[in-house]
């Protein structure tokens, strides 16, 4: 065999490899996805979203109360966590040697690597004992604090790539630094900015661990901020656990509905980056 | 650059004052720079004359571009450097403590190499500095001053019709009138120019270059280029730097034909560089 024949050999055999790989790597998600849509779908009525839980044994119901549960946490969530995730994310390019930002990096990483339920039980300690109630605000935020490095360490990574000659351009013109910052670098990455948000939101939106002894859940309807509130995730883990078939059923439903919402948010996100970018040009 | 004598064309001038006489606009006196221990510039001594085009040139490196950085203390935002000496523009040290340098950036314009106008509208571009200036009481005064600015950049026939669509669909030397224009919005006294046609196509240069010699009876302009012939085209001083030093200063003119310098005489003969 010439070298050429075995190095083309070779060659075939490795990009087989990779492709052999992706396919591995894709078998999970289609499967999830394939499950989900097979089972949720018979439980997904207009009623599943218009209406309240029914008592164990009576057929239909939805699941309302948590639809508008989970908009509720991820949106005190959001309140919460994007002011201080793009704020502190500024921080960081902007003083990019200084020792607080460092630290701040350093901290924002190790808490995206910090589990679910220790940040549940944080909010626990911070928002629910105090209080002597279980509380929507207190899922909040947990979910916000959940929110606030994977925004800040995006944020910082799309400033530190808008080039530096806007800024020198902005500058020139007699801007203060502060100016420079807030009218034309975070405007020039702000595209990249909302698509970090939302895919957070996204992210967020199917955590559990942290809400279960924050916001707990509430077989009602809800929209008080300061009482136990539902949740899609809670929901979903309490009907998926129970013995019913009904509530199984609903459960998949539940679960079909997060999973869309998620894809939804990406598809969003890469939508509205794409228009933006054109506006710009 | 080839061949032992280039064709320089020079234009032709009447009255034109040396660039040591009387009162300057900007004065230089012995002014070092340094990048951490590096000096960049060796006690540079010069003065600028109002409503002239002054040019620097010479070889990469040379501190043409950090001297001209000075000017208008853009060098303020780079970590670790150091600045020697003083930049009197009309008597007044750029440097002394009590300068705002926000008011100085105002006064002291500047336009860069890369065009860099901001991913807004063209109309927002030419706005941005009236507005963080608090420069106009209201939206036709607005208006007005931008469309203004853009005629002096000789830009508003091209773009009238679409000012509100974003600056970065323009081509390359629109974009860079377009920075020459958001930098006269302000109404500055002084306009730096650091290679403002470097990145552009020849037909996109003249125009540049029409434009410089155009804004010379409002402004004082000092441009960078490492073209020669550019240099000549539009200055009336040359100043010709060498490895941070001020080799030779003198109307464009004399620079070109009577070089008192050898290194000036090889370099725009472009024996080096």
């Amino acid at each position: 065999m010439t070298r050429e024949t075995w190095r083309r050999i070779v060659s075939a055999l490795f990009v087989g490899a990779c492709g052999l790989a992706v396919l591995v790597a894709l078998v999970p998600l289609v499967m999830i996805l394939f499950f989900v849509v097979r089972q949720g779908v018979q439980a997904l009525t207009l009623e599943f979203f218009t209406s309240m839980p029914k008592p164990v044994g009576e057929p239909g119901g939805g699941m309302l109360n948590a639809f508008v549960g989970t908009l509720m946490l991820i949106s005190l969530a959001a309140v919460i966590a994007i002011p201080i995730g793009v704020v502190s994310g500024v921080y960081m390019s902007e003083y990019a040697g200084t020792r607080l930002a460092t630290a701040a990096r350093f901290a924002a990483d190790t808490l995206n690597g910090v589990p679910s339920i220790v940040i549940g039980i944080f909010a626990y300690g911070i928002a629910v004992l105090p209080f002597r109630q279980f509380s929507a605000l207190a899922g909040g935020l947990a979910l916000g604090v959940m929110m606030i490095p994977i925004i800040a360490r995006t944020t910082e990574e799309l400033l530190l790539l808008v080039p530096g000659s806007l800024r020198e351009g902005a500058l020139a013109l007699g801007a203060t630094r502060a100016r420079a910052v807030f009218s034309v670098i975070v405007p020039a990455a702000l595209p990249g900015i909302i698509t970090a948000v939302v895919l957070a939101l996204a992210r967020i939106a199917g955590e559990t661990a942290p809400l279960l002894f924050t916001a707990f859940n509430n077989q009602f309807f809800s929209t008080n901020v300061r009482q136990p509130i539902a949740s899609m995730t809670v929901q979903i883990f309490t009907y998926a656990i129970s013995p019913y078939e009904d509530w199984h059923r609903q459960a998949w439903a539940g679960a079909l509905v997060l999973v869309s919402f998620v894809l939804i948010c990406s598809l969003l996100a890469r939508v509205v980056t794409a228009r933006l970018q054109r506006l710009r040009g | 650059m080839a061949g032992p004598a280039p064709s320089v064309t020079l234009r032709e001038r009447t009255s034109d004052p040396s660039p040591a006489a009387g009162n300057p606009k900007i004065d230089v006196q012995s002014l070092s720079f340094y990048y951490g221990a590096k000096r960049a510039l060796e006690d540079i001594t010069l003065r600028i004359q109002a409503n002239l085009v002054t040019a620097f040139i010479g070889p990469s490196g040379c501190g043409k571009s950090t001297f001209l950085r000075t000017l208008n203390r853009m060098n303020d935002v780079l970590p670790g450097t150091r600045v020697d000496g003083k930049v009197l523009i009309d008597g007044q040290d750029v440097y002394a403590p009590d300068v705002d340098v926000v008011q100085l950036r105002r006064r002291v314009g500047m336009v860069f190499q890369k065009s860099n106008p901001f991913p807004k509208s063209i109309f927002e571009n030419v706005a941005y500095g009236l507005k963080i200036n608090r420069m106009s009481s209201g939206r036709a005064e607005m208006a007005g001053r931008v469309e203004e600015s853009l005629k002096q950049a000789a830009l508003w026939n091209e773009v009238k019709d679409r000012l509100h669509e974003s600056a970065l669909a323009l081509s390359g030397g629109q974009q860079q009138r377009l920075c020459i224009a958001r930098a006269l919005a302000v109404q500055p006294d002084v306009l730096l120019m650091d290679e403002p046609a470097s990145a552009l196509d020849p037909i996109a240069t003249q125009r540049i270059e029409e434009l410089v010699y155009s804004l010379k009876t409002t402004y004082t302009i000092v441009i960078v280029t490492h073209n020669m012939q550019q240099a000549a085209r539009v200055s009336d001083h040359t100043a010709f730097f060498w490895l941070g030093k001020l080799i030779e200063y003198d109307r464009t003119d004399r620079m070109f034909t009577a070089p008192r310098e050898k290194l000036t005489e090889d370099y725009v003969t472009g024996r080096f560089g």
